[in-house]
């Protein structure tokens, strides 16, 4: 890996099989990610966003190629190691929040960090400063079919951001918020992203999101077509 | 930990659907102790009425008496052993001698076991003290079930035909002293009770019996030549196999009951695995693996019968109980089974039976929520998470 890199993708290909042939979503990728990056993965649809942000969250597996994500190589990885990589060192986002409807606004943030089974009293520490992040501490107990879509995702981006991950991967976060809302979404991402310094890694086509990465790359037919930085 | 709270959140969440399939689940439960507690107790019931008014701790056989052969009855006697006859004397033994015999309760004619006993035995319950062996007439006993196919009523007298130990023909009348009311059918229908001395006298048997009551089990080892001693294992088998083959034609009731049960939540935890995709999705990319999220919903799945055993106790145990305090009337003829039946059966919930019963129901109910769980180990996360499994 090299020096101060936490992700590193050589010679990435993933393909899928379809009918009696195969699709290749991803060809020849071939990337790094520096820790405290705020970067997006941008390009239509059907370009390979998902596909490679499920591979750097090691969701999924590459066909041929080789990744580390946080000096775990993908030739190591054993589903026992993916999950204990992902249960620690890596937060998700997703599009459509994917928060537990039986559960409060509290207990879906303290959700991860039961799994790392920290104890009660840091949980309840953490859970509440994860929430002050976001904005939230205001609504512990509701649950989430009381929250708006920007508070769903903000929830979202609680849960993800509690345990102080290395490495945040967001897929489309904005995809169902308004302008209001996004901006919001996006401002306390960065703001957490500076404080932090952890990665994040979007995968994206919305231009609000794009307006506020300091790194863009973009993706056609599963091939990088452009890397740029942005001093912002 | 956290899937069982996980899995009390969902449960408490689906709400109604969860009421209704621990409401059946606790149906199960409620029905399978209770049906299983009427037989237990029936045997129970059946076994200590049987010891009071037939078999006591045991009896010795005479080695050609079989009480299914006819043809062997009437070789099967001989002297009471000098030991029993001195555990007779004792009170410890009560010698019984058995015959073939036919009556004629109002001109009509029907077959009858004519049996001597000892009027003075307390080891059964049967009523021989109202039997004189010293009367010039025949005094008898009789149960209600003869006395009521025969139309006989105390102070009757019945006519009796038996042959004696040389096969010769003879006839008298017998005295109805005493109508003796007993849950044992064995010692009632047909049966003809005589004093011992009067039937060894008619039937030229003197100092004979058939079969040995006995109070004692005998040690262990200690034989008597021509003679069998039969314990409870031998006494009580046909009634146990009588009363499994009632509990197992009466299993099948529960067992439907328990398999609507079992087919709810299979339904429930296919339905909810297939709804919620994205949250299982979300778990693994959590950090929980594949068997941990397959724990969760088979935690879950099995809650319910948790949650049935709380649901059961609530109104099971007042019912289980009352049934047990007032007995169950039993419909008449009940005991023309051929077994002992009171008129009201007491069930009888044994620990054994109500640990076992959640034992069972639990496991049953887990497998069952176990096997669609298995479908999560081979989802893939990324379509999980954005609900495309079809």
């Amino acid at each position: 890996m090299k020096n101060g890199s936490i992700i590193t993708i050589e010679n990435l290909v993933k393909s899928f099989p379809i009918g009696g042939g195969e699709f290749t979503a991803l060809n020849g990728i071939n990337l790094t990610f520096n820790k405290g990056e705020f970067s997006g993965i941008v390009g239509p649809s059907g370009s390979g966003k998902t596909t490679l942000l499920n591979i750097l969250g090691s969701l999924d597996t590459p066909s041929r190629g080789q990744t580390n994500v946080l000096s775990t190589s993908s030739g190591q990885m054993t589903p026992k190691i993916s999950a204990t990589l992902r249960k620690k060192h890596i937060g998700f986002i997703f599009q459509t929040y994917n928060l537990m409807a039986v559960y409060t606004v509290f207990e879906n943030v303290e959700f991860p960090l039961l799994l790392m089974k920290m104890p009660a009293s840091d949980r309840k520490k953490a859970v509440l400063e994860a929430l002050e992040w976001v904005g939230l501490t205001d609504k512990i107990k509701s649950k989430p079919p009381q929250l708006s879509g920007g508070e769903s995702q903000r929830v979202a981006i609680a849960r993800a951001m509690v345990k102080k991950p290395d490495l945040v991967l967001a897929d489309e976060p904005t995809a169902n918020l308004d302008a209001e809302n996004s901006h919001h979404i996006l401002q306390t991402m960065e703001k957490l992203n500076k404080e932090l310094e952890t990665t994040f890694v979007f995968a994206t086509h919305d231009d609000k999101v794009i307006g506020y990465l300091r790194r863009i790359i973009r993706l056609e037919d599963g091939k990088v077509v452009s890397d740029e930085n942005f001093n912002k | 930990m956290i899937a069982f709270k996980l899995a009390y959140k969902n449960l408490m969440g689906a709400g109604l659907r969860t009421l209704l399939i621990v409401f059946v689940l606790s149906l199960a439960y409620v029905l399978i102790i209770y049906m299983n507690g009427l037989y237990q107790g029936w045997d129970r019931q059946a076994r200590i009425e049987t010891i009071v008014w037939e078999m006591a701790e045991g009896q010795y056989w005479h080695e050609l008496y079989d009480p299914y052969d006819a043809m062997t009855l009437n070789d099967a006697h001989a002297p009471v052993p000098d030991a029993l006859e001195a555990s007779a004397a004792e009170g410890k033994a009560a010698p019984i001698l058995v015959t073939q015999a036919t009556i004629y309760p109002e001109g009509r004619m029907m077959g009858a076991m004519l049996k001597g006993i000892d009027s003075r035995q307390k080891i059964l319950s049967l009523p021989t003290d109202k039997l004189d062996p010293d009367s010039e007439e025949i005094t008898a006993i009789v149960g209600t079930r003869l006395a009521k196919a025969a139309g006989l009523e105390t102070g009757d007298y019945l006519l009796i035909r038996w042959r004696d130990v040389h096969g010769t023909f003879d006839a008298t009348e017998v005295k109805i002293e005493r109508i003796f009311n007993t849950t044992v059918p064995a010692v009632d229908m047909g049966q003809v009770w005589i004093p011992l001395r009067k039937l060894q006298e008619i039937t030229g048997m003197q100092g004979e019996a058939s079969l040995i009551v006995v109070d004692e089990v005998p040690q262990e080892g200690s034989t008597i030549a021509g003679w069998d001693f039969q314990g409870h294992e031998v006494l009580f088998k046909e009634l146990e196999e009588m009363i499994q083959m009632k509990s197992i034609g009466g299993s099948i009731f529960y067992i439907i009951i328990l398999a609507l049960a079992l087919l709810a939540v299979f339904d429930t935890q296919v339905l909810s695995i297939f709804r919620r995709q994205r949250e299982i999705g979300t778990y693994i990319a959590m950090g929980m693996t594949r068997k941990q999220v397959v724990g969760i919903f088979t935690v879950e799945g099995g809650m319910h019968a948790i949650l049935a055993v709380v649901l059961g106790a609530i109104y099971g145990f007042p019912l289980l109980l009352w049934t047990q305090k007032a007995g169950i009337k039993m419909p008449e003829g009940t005991d023309d089974f051929g077994m002992a039946a009171a008129e009201h059966m007491y069930p009888y919930y044994s620990l054994a039976l109500i640990i076992g019963t959640i034992i069972l129901v639990m496991l049953a109910t887990t497998i069952v929520s176990y096997m669609p769980s298995r479908k999560i180990s081979k989802m893939n996360p990324n379509d999980a998470i954005r609900g495309k499994i079809q």
